[in-house]
């Protein structure tokens, strides 16, 4: 009389563990947090649609080009991407009530891409203490990599400072005696920049022989550069935005002076720098690159870039394929949809992120060849090689190897 | 500038009461502090903190409205003080160690000095001129917080961060409602001193002196005195604003204190209506939302958008809320009378 009930309970605790261990691995298929379903991946975003840095806009609606081909595609693991990007006009005000709209009330899974360091200096905290990633952020200040204070914080572009590091690298190398003359842009940038530059050269640091800041503002910096070449400097270091480099190279030109010139990665676009300066002006120009020039005819054949070619051409015709942030865009957009795939059916924050810190070699069609990204729990800097190049005929030539500007510290 | 001038000018003619034309009826005045304090127990967080925003928008488009409805200066400088106001709070709060609440009161009493002593030499600029001077207050602020000198308290470029407090005595609320509660306490004391202001001696100086300076000097007011006391006390509740924003925003950098944001508070003013101190909480609700209605229309065009309606809002009604608010008494009245 015993056997039978004790049969009966042997029977029902079967069932439940059975239950219990089909319905576990129900839930390890499919995990979500917020933003996360069936059938849609939310995915928020921040750019500066209006105000001062109103052409890095370019870059959210390539994002968004590009999801929509995602999707056209049979979006990921089945599931569409739906994008959610707003504007702040360059203010960090406003992107904290954005982030906070993006979080509370749309219910993104994740935010990505936001532009601007004083932006997401404003949302850093913010989103870390709600743990949303703010995941590839469009800045290239150095405190992005910063893993163990802002686990849900991760760059995507090389940090300023690395870049500076590889032209320190090179200045004492190629010209160990040189009289440097800098200038900058009196911004986060700027100054993230001159750290750099000061930290790669260390002892050499006496090679800087002046130094010259100017603020976005200014119609002109013309006066700069006439200062700067009455030092006697041999080499410029022009740390500024496009609409300045262009000016300094036109106004070096003019002066006849002709130091080595380096041109910070920002302002290296054939496009929007170059041209407009005079290809015969910009002859012996260096400067330091990661990612394929859309404007460069080297790229017209490589494979990745016709893909991106095709992209445009579909998805975005009405964009300008000599933007630097257009191939930025796509850079980063893929950088993305990456992680997602590689987060399969486990769309949790803590997955997303998991996964973004373990990018191994992945490479997106836009980036050089060569230049690959790597991330890890300890890293969180995608990228952080660049190349050499100067500036030849109506190209750039890049020379020497791939460099790691990797911060020693 | 004609429609903000006409309003300045015309102010008088309208108000033959000047007591109601600056403020709500009591009962109007209720039914808006029930809805500003039922409001959050409704709403998700983030719609809380756009709410204390609203207020300390407000605030700031108040003090402007007392600089220029009261006393007929113009400044578009009102950025400058509410950046010193952020900073001296984000810089006690966070190097000081000191309690944000107490930090407003001296982030107000820096602000009135400095305004105090900017409208010494302001007093020889009126008009356009005077709007000038304060325009250029505004943009080199950025640039005096990015200065190399004060780097160590402000963080420079890169800005501070600010911790946000949390709700006192083990209240069980969240920080945001908090906040927002604490802001309208403060909002609510500042309109309140500030419609005593206005029908004190020193508000129908500030008026006389609006209306007609060489009259209100004749009357024996001392001209130079009051304006700039107008200019510290606007410049005061700026301050405590802007000290207000740095706590509800988590951080303070020079980006966040251009020119832009002492427009839009200029915007506010004229869209709330010029002298009437209520317009105030209207004209910040414009500056807040309609950007945001705009980019709902037009991502690519959301300047042109805002544009198009901030015309239209000066357009139909040129005296901004307090036209409309007129409207709809007149309207009421005539309704009681049926």
């Amino acid at each position: 009389m015993l056997a039978r009930p004790k049969l009966r309970i042997a029977a029902f605790s079967t069932a439940v563990i059975a239950f219990a261990a089909m319905s576990g691995s129900a839930l390890a298929q499919k995990k979500y947090d917020t933003g996360a379903t069936d059938t849609e991946i939310k995915i928020g975003n921040i750019m500066p649609y209006s105000g001062p840095a109103s052409a890095y806009g370019v870059i959210g609606k390539t994002e968004e080009a590009y999801f929509k081909k995602i999707n056209a595609e049979g979006g990921i693991n089945g599931r569409k991407i739906n994008f959610v990007s707003y504007d702040d006009g360059y203010s960090p005000p406003k992107a904290v009530e954005q982030a906070r709209k993006l979080v509370e009330s749309d219910e993104v899974l994740l935010v990505f891409n936001p532009l601007g360091t004083p932006s997401n200096s404003a949302i850093q905290k913010y989103l870390n203490s709600k743990k949303v990633p703010q995941l590839f952020v469009a800045t290239g200040a150095t405190k992005w990599n910063d893993p163990k204070d802002f686990p849900w914080t991760m760059g995507w572009q090389p940090s300023y400072q690395s870049e500076a590091r590889i032209y320190a690298k090179y200045l004492m190398k190629e010209k160990p005696d040189g009289k440097i003359a800098i200038m900058y842009q009196n911004d986060d940038f700027g100054k993230d920049y001159l750290k750099g530059l000061k930290d790669g050269l260390g002892a050499k640091a006496s090679m800087i022989v002046a130094e010259e800041s100017y603020e976005t503002t200014e119609p002109t910096i013309d006066n700069h550069i006439v200062k700067l070449k009455a030092t006697g400097a041999d080499v410029f270091i022009s740390i500024t935005t496009p609409k300045f480099a262009a000016q300094a190279i036109k106004k070096l030109a003019e002066i006849e002076w002709k130091p080595l010139h380096i041109v910070s990665n920002v302002s290296a676009s054939v496009g929007s720098v170059i041209k407009p300066a005079g290809f015969e002006n910009a002859q012996g120009i260096l400067s330091a690159a990661y990612a394929k020039d859309g404007a460069d005819s080297q790229w017209d054949n490589d494979p990745g870039m016709k893909k991106f070619y095709a992209f445009l051409e579909k998805y975005y015709p009405e964009a300008n394929k000599l933007d630097g942030s257009v191939v930025y865009g796509y850079g980063v957009a893929q950088t993305l949809v990456k992680v997602l795939e590689m987060s399969g059916d486990n769309l949790t924050r803590e997955n997303v992120m998991k996964q973004a810190a373990s990018l191994k070699d992945f490479t997106p069609d836009t980036l050089l060849p060569g230049v690959k990204i790597n991330t890890s729990a300890t890293d969180f800097a995608p990228i952080s090689q660049l190349q050499m190049m100067r500036f030849k005929g109506e190209k750039w030539d890049l020379f020497g190897d791939i460099i790691s500007g990797e911060l020693s510290n | 500038m004609s429609a903000i001038d006409e309003a300045v000018t015309e102010a008088p003619a309208v108000e033959a009461v000047p007591k109601r034309a600056m403020t709500l009826g009591y009962g109007a005045s209720l039914a808006m502090l029930v809805l500003l304090i039922g409001a959050p127990l409704f709403v998700k967080n983030f719609i809380i903190f756009q709410l204390t925003m609203l207020l300390i928008y407000a605030l700031a488009v108040l003090a402007l409205n007392i600089l220029t409805g009261g006393s007929g200066q113009f400044s578009l400088g009102q950025s400058a003080f509410y950046a010193v106001g952020a900073y001296t709070s984000a810089i006690l709060m966070e190097h000081a160690g000191m309690n944000y609440a107490l930090t407003l009161p001296i982030a107000g009493v820096i602000c009135f000095g400095f305004g105090f002593l900017f409208g010494q030499p302001a007093l020889r600029l009126s008009g356009v001129y005077l709007a000038l001077a304060t325009f250029a207050l505004a943009t080199a602020m950025p640039q005096l917080l990015k200065l190399g000198y004060f780097e160590h308290w402000t963080g420079g470029v890169q800005g501070l961060v600010v911790t946000k407090p949390d709700a006192p005595f083990g209240l069980p609320i969240s920080q945001d409602m908090w906040l927002y509660y604490f802001t309208l306490a403060v909002t609510i004391a500042i309109y309140i001193f500030s419609v005593n202001l206005l029908r004190s001696r020193s508000g129908r100086a500030f008026m006389a002196i609006r209306d007609n300076e060489i009259a209100a000097s004749a009357m024996g007011i001392d001209v130079a005195l009051y304006k700039t006391l107008a200019f510290g006390v606007s410049a005061g509740i700026t301050g405590v604003a802007g000290g207000l924003g740095a706590i509800a925003v988590q951080f303070v950098a020079p980006d966040g204190y251009t020119i832009t944001l002492a427009i839009s508070l200029f915007l506010g003013m004229v869209v709330g209506g010029v002298g009437w101190l209520p317009g105030s909480i209207v004209g910040s609700a414009f500056i807040i939302f309609v950007p945001n209605i705009a980019e709902g229309i037009s991502k690519g065009l959301s300047g042109a958008v805002f544009g198009v309606l901030l015309f239209l809002v000066i357009f139909l009604v040129p005296h901004g809320a307090r036209q409309v608010a007129m409207v709809a008494q007149h309207l009421l009245g005539k309704l009681r009378k049926n």
